[in-house]
């Protein structure tokens, strides 16, 4: 995928200085792709180290731990709930994604799909509140919460989060790009517009839905605002909020919370590297089309 | 066929779920927000409800914190520069074609991907001054170097780590309650803690990927023209290159001073909780505390609405320049 600039042909004409040349220039991107690798690793092997290590250790320039420690990650469960946590974290950033993903196609649906009055101006009214920062926003939704007596609860986690203009936008890119002959045929068979939506439409689009799921399910997993805001109990805590007051009231612990940290972390790297085609090519695709 | 009547009526019904969360949790609150910061609301209800009109906003004009907080904004996105040119800099090194490239890529992605409060409790602890490996090394390097005689030759009154996070001192000598530049202040800390964390963070991010899309998008007739020509590295890369990636960097631009705007929260709440002496609150940190701690709803909505309109006005100028330079 990264066919890049550099031009195959002219380097093969070159003679010995120009192999020379190149092999020089190889190691040299090496060496500073590789420096910067190191330095993006250390803070994380740092982490993983320290998690293991007695807590007078942590204080010693030493970064291996004299006795490993495996211990200090069953400690984090026995001093917070920190299974609850998880569970929070994933349950809330699973109904998010599902129900956010699902509002966003059906929105982009009648954007891209459906011919009727007043969609372009609905569609800009949409496109214009992806500039308005969502502190604006995060205030009165508040107040409503406070008013629906909806503070402290899942609902109040999961319901606002679950419409989004920018998941509206990111799949009406996506349907724009599928040959509109597809839903002129079916609706020859006389396919309903939902038997469309569903049928056609949605396998079709399944990597774009995969993307905004991604990214939903990630930005769910760590938010942290809107949870602050508004959870109290310890037992609705999402893994964010759970781990700041972690470090909040045992902060001396450093190495039981560099063991909550990685697992904190975990998940998200494995998610990475099980799906990173998507989050590279949606990312990519998010701004080119924007 | 279908009517135009019929299909009106499915959009209808295929936006409804999406638009009814639209407007309650995003339109509605807009204009409600916009109402409020005309009054003195307050949740805790310690004052009688009033409309006070611009009252709010004429308070947050002689708010010599808002004067503060707002330099302390704009000082963490300094490191702005930084971080697009590193990732243009990744970007060309990962375009060509080596060995690796997704490994690379990958590590270079991690800090982004797995950034939030975890991030943030881990650089805490780098930089304790006490324990933290970040002045293990740097205090390495002063004695290793002999770094202290070098100042003291040069004049200078030797030379001891920065304590980072608990330090008010900036690379550019910003005075702690007025917005000025004094001599004592100058040094490294909070927030140049903040920019360096946030250079990590976002140098292998997005805007990385943005850049090697961006660079594969070149036709490579143009770079092997130019090599023919024999234009040297940099005059490729000055004339084809940077020309062409223009509109990636402007976007990366445009969406790096509304995030960088609007940011600082999470980092203040979790690291510094906007200190030492405010010197780490920005003005996301600042409405969170006029709102949520202090409950004075109207005040923190004419903030939040000031935010807005800052991010406004300089996207729109973002927007002016980019279009006269992306033109000729």
């Amino acid at each position: 995928m990264s066919t890049g600039p550099t031009s195959e042909s002219s380097a093969k004409s070159g003679g010995l200085a120009a192999w020379w040349y190149r092999r020089g220039r190889f190691a040299a991107s090496h060496l500073g792709l590789g420096l910067t690798a190191i330095t993006m690793l250390v803070p994380f092997l740092w982490m993983v180290l320290a998690s293991f290590k007695p807590l007078v250790e942590v204080e010693q320039l030493n970064p291996f731990p004299s006795v490993w420690h495996p211990e200090n990650y069953i400690k984090v469960f026995q001093q917070i709930p920190f299974a609850r946590y998880y569970f929070n974290s994933v349950f809330i950033a699973a109904w998010v994604t599902l129900l956010q993903c699902l509002t966003s196609a059906m929105a982009a649906y009648a954007f891209a799909r459906l011919r009727w009055r007043w969609r372009d101006g609905v569609f800009r009214l949409y496109l214009a509140t992806l500039m308005i920062p969502g502190v604006v926003t995060m205030i009165p939704n508040y107040t409503l919460m406070v008013k629906l007596h909806l503070l402290d609860s899942y609902l109040g986690l999961i319901v606002p989060a679950s419409f989004s203009a920018f998941g509206t936008f990111l799949l009406r890119q996506f349907m724009l790009t599928i040959p509109p002959s597809l839903d002129e045929a079916a609706a020859m068979d006389g396919a309903s517009p939902w038997s469309i939506f569903w049928n056609v439409i949605m396998p079709i689009s399944r990597a774009g839905l995969v993307t905004l799921a991604i990214f939903t399910f990630l930005g769910t997993y760590g938010s942290f605002f809107w949870p602050l805001i508004l959870i109290k109990s310890e037992y609705l805590r999402t893994l964010p909020i759970g781990m700041l007051y972690f470090d909040t009231i045992y902060g001396r612990q450093t190495n039981l919370i560099m063991a909550a940290s990685v697992m904190n972390i975990i998940p998200l790297v494995i998610l990475f590297v099980a799906a990173q085609k998507f989050i590279v090519r949606g990312i990519q695709l998010g701004a080119v089309k924007g | 066929m279908r009517t135009r009547r019929y299909e009106l009526l499915a959009a209808i019904g295929f936006l409804l779920p999406n638009f009814a969360g639209f407007v309650v949790f995003t339109a509605g609150p807009v204009l409600f927000s916009l109402a409020v910061s005309f009054s003195n609301w307050n949740l805790q209800r310690t004052i009688p409800f009033q409309w006070i009109r611009l009252g709010n906003f004429i308070e947050l004009m002689h708010d010599p914190n808002f004067w503060l907080y707002f330099v302390n904004t704009a000082y963490l996105m300094l490191g702005m520069p930084v971080a697009i040119a590193g990732s243009l800099f990744l970007a060309i090194l990962l375009s060509q074609r080596l060995r690796g490239i997704v490994v690379y890529r990958t590590l270079f992605y991690l800090p982004t991907f797995t950034s939030g409060v975890a991030l943030m409790i881990l650089w805490k602890a780098l930089y304790n001054p006490d324990f933290g490996p970040v002045n293990a090394a740097v205090n390495w390097a002063i004695s290793t170097f002999h770094i202290s005689d070098l100042v003291r030759a040069l004049g200078g009154t030797g030379v001891t780590a920065p304590t980072w996070l608990l330090a008010t001192k900036n690379v550019l000598g910003l005075d702690v309650e007025q917005v000025r530049m004094v001599r004592g202040q100058w040094g490294l800390g909070a927030r140049d803690a903040l920019i360096i964390m946030g250079v990590w963070i976002g140098i292998g991010g997005s805007n990385m990927l943005l850049y090697l899309a961006g660079l594969s998008n070149i036709p490579e007739e143009l770079t092997e023209a130019a090599q023919l020509d024999g234009a040297s590295n940099w005059n490729i890369f000055r004339h084809v290159t940077w020309p062409q990636l223009a509109p990636t960097t402007f976007f990366i631009i445009v969406m790096s001073f509304i995030g960088g705007l609007q940011g600082g929260f999470e980092q203040a709440r979790v690291m510094t909780l906007g200190g030492p002496a405010g010197t780490t609150t920005t003005i996301a940190y600042y409405i969170y505390t006029k709102a949520f701690e202090e409950f004075q709803i109207g005040y923190a909505s004419a903030l939040s609405w000031i935010l807005f309109s800052i991010i406004f006005v300089i996207t729109i100028i973002n927007w002016r320049i980019g279009h006269r330079e992306l033109s000729y």
